[in-house]
């Protein structure tokens, strides 16, 4: 018994003294279950109304790799939160983008950021690239009965492999598989004609500034034919959401920056509704 | 059927005291001791894969001495500790306070109640926004706690070490004359007579209060030794994340490490 059921401070639990797992989600799983989604049970049958979080896109440059997201969730018809954030650093080298039920997808990240930091805290090192992959699948299997009532969650994972010097992507199904990605990726209900946008703009060998550029574009498509993703809104000045990971590490793009690039954007598009070709 | 003795109380106590101390009297001292950016952990420590210091939290750290695998368990469950609370809370509900105490109500009731205590003391350490709001807790085989001001010198002869680091010590000082201090203490033999240590024999890790989120760093290598051999001052520092060549800590004493610098002095961090 710790002091969250009595209290007060008492002995630490044996389940925080036993030698073992060095994975958080692990150790929440067998102490604390009710904390962690998958340890949640739902009436079956059931479903709920509940925002929704929509478009990412990610795709390699040369040294690295770009993530971005728009910033609308999306309830029904109705506009939940119009400045979401839904990319998120995972850990110093790699970046997380969710899509799905905006709720549960934020809990599975912070857990996820937890999940990787205590593992480097206790183990005194940084897990692989890969390993950190299959760990974010192994939480997704967790999700999967309620992904089966409605509640899906979708991410994409990228990061800078520190033994190859190289940018990945990693794209994830419902059920927890994971696929190593080459070039980009989209996910999301824009996703079609944001990986329409990709497959023309992207190529090998891009510099960071026009990967960011070209993830921008995609997007835009993104919003043009989805309604449920937005696309940049010049009058709040609200822009995407847009992360660079390389060899430095994992940042986020500065908002000055990118009005500049989504300014570029609109601009190059009056008269062209088709954009960039 | 031989009737067993009664054994007072009194005794039973002070025969498991002593024997914890023993135990830890055997080991090699680790010294932690606050600088003017943050709070350095200096252990005498041949090992780069078992550690005597390690981080807990953002801004938490802990440090032991004695047996490695009673400490460890305890550190591993107050890392488990401090990041349930951080994701069930939120990342600054975490404190070492709290910590410090759920880890004596552990060897509290290791010590009266198991066959045989830990033969372990530790720190746990939080930085704070200025050297006046650090925290050191020590916490002792039976339990007990002290909030500790600047420095603390735990395992074999720790209280000669002590002595020497309440000589040497005073506020402000920067890391690189903690860290002199620190390696001279814990050189320093039972007969006056001196020990060299070297970096290979030296696990050193700060707490860096310039550090966002997580202030816990190892230093180790070519950094370690220039702060060790050269001049105060000396040392360039250039930023970049988990970069083992850098401290932000030393970065605005580079520039001046005059007494005016004092702690808590809001210089940047560049």
């Amino acid at each position: 018994m710790t002091q969250w059921s009595t209290g007060r401070p008492r002995r630490l639990d044996d389940a925080f003294l036993s030698a073992g797992s060095s994975s958080f989600s692990e150790f929440v799983s067998a102490y604390r279950p009710e904390l962690l989604p998958s340890g949640r049970r739902l009436p079956s049958g059931a479903s709920i109304e509940a925002p929704h979080g929509t478009t990412i896109v990610s795709l390699l440059f040369d040294g690295g790799v770009v993530m971005a997201g728009d910033r609308r969730a999306t309830m029904g018809n109705v506009i939940a939160n119009r400045d979401m954030e839904k990319v998120f650093a995972a850990d110093d080298y790699s970046v997380v983008g969710i899509a799905g039920t905006a709720g549960i997808a934020i809990e599975l990240v912070r857990l996820y950021q937890v999940e990787l930091e205590h593992y480097e805290k206790i183990e005194g090192a940084i897990m692989s690239l890969e390993g950190k992959a299959n760990r974010l699948a192994s939480m997704i299997r967790g999700n999967l009965s309620l992904a089966m009532q409605g509640l899906t969650v979708v991410p994409t994972y990228a990061g800078f492999d520190l033994e190859s010097a190289t940018g990945r992507i990693y794209s994830y199904d419902v059920t927890g598989g994971c696929y190593i990605e080459g070039g980009h990726h989209s996910t999301g209900s824009g996703s079609v004609f944001a990986r329409g946008a990709l497959k023309k703009l992207w190529r090998p060998g891009l510099e960071e500034q026009q990967a960011v550029s070209v993830a921008i574009e995609a997007l835009y498509d993104a919003a043009d034919d989805d309604s449920a993703t937005g696309g940049p809104d010049l009058g709040r000045q609200i822009w995407p959401t847009v992360a660079v990971v390389d060899h430095s590490g994992a940042r986020f793009v500065a908002s000055d920056v990118l009005e500049g690039h989504v300014q570029r954007v609109v601009a190059a598009r009056r008269d062209n509704p088709g954009g960039a070709r | 059927m031989s009737m067993p003795f009664y054994v007072p109380p009194e005794q039973v106590m002070k025969d498991r005291a002593d024997f914890a101390r023993k135990g830890i009297a055997r080991g090699r001292s680790v010294i932690v001791v606050g600088y003017d950016r943050g709070i350095a952990f200096v252990a005498e420590n041949p090992s780069r894969a078992l550690h005597k210091v390690s981080e807990i939290y953002d801004r938490i750290a802990f440090a032991a001495v004695g047996r490695y695998n009673e400490f460890e368990s305890l550190r591993v469950a107050g890392i488990r500790y401090a990041d349930l609370r951080g994701y069930s809370y939120d990342r600054t509900d975490v404190t070492a306070r709290a910590l410090a105490n759920t880890y004596a109500q552990t060897l509290g009731a290791v010590f009266t109640q198991e066959s045989k205590p830990f033969e372990i003391e530790i720190v746990v350490a939080e930085v704070g926004v200025d050297s006046d709001t650090d925290q050191i807790f020590r916490l002792t085989y039976d339990g007990s706690v002290a909030d500790e001001q600047g420095f603390v010198a735990m395992g074999g002869a720790s209280d000669a070490a002590e002595e020497r680091l309440g000589t040497g010590w005073r506020p402000g000082m920067t890391l690189a004359e903690v860290l002199r201090l620190a390696v001279d203490v814990l050189g320093a033999g039972e007969n006056g007579e001196r020990r060299a240590l070297d970096e290979g024999q030296l696990e050193v890790a700060v707490l860096d209060r310039d550090r966002p989120r997580r202030s816990f760093r190892r230093i180790v290598g070519p950094l370690l030794t220039r702060l060790l051999v050269e001049a105060p001052g000396a040392v360039e520092a250039t930023a970049g994340p988990g970069s083992t060549e850098t401290v932000a800590g030393e970065s605005g004493s580079a520039s001046s490490a005059s007494p005016a610098d004092g702690p808590g002095s809001p210089t940047p961090p560049s």
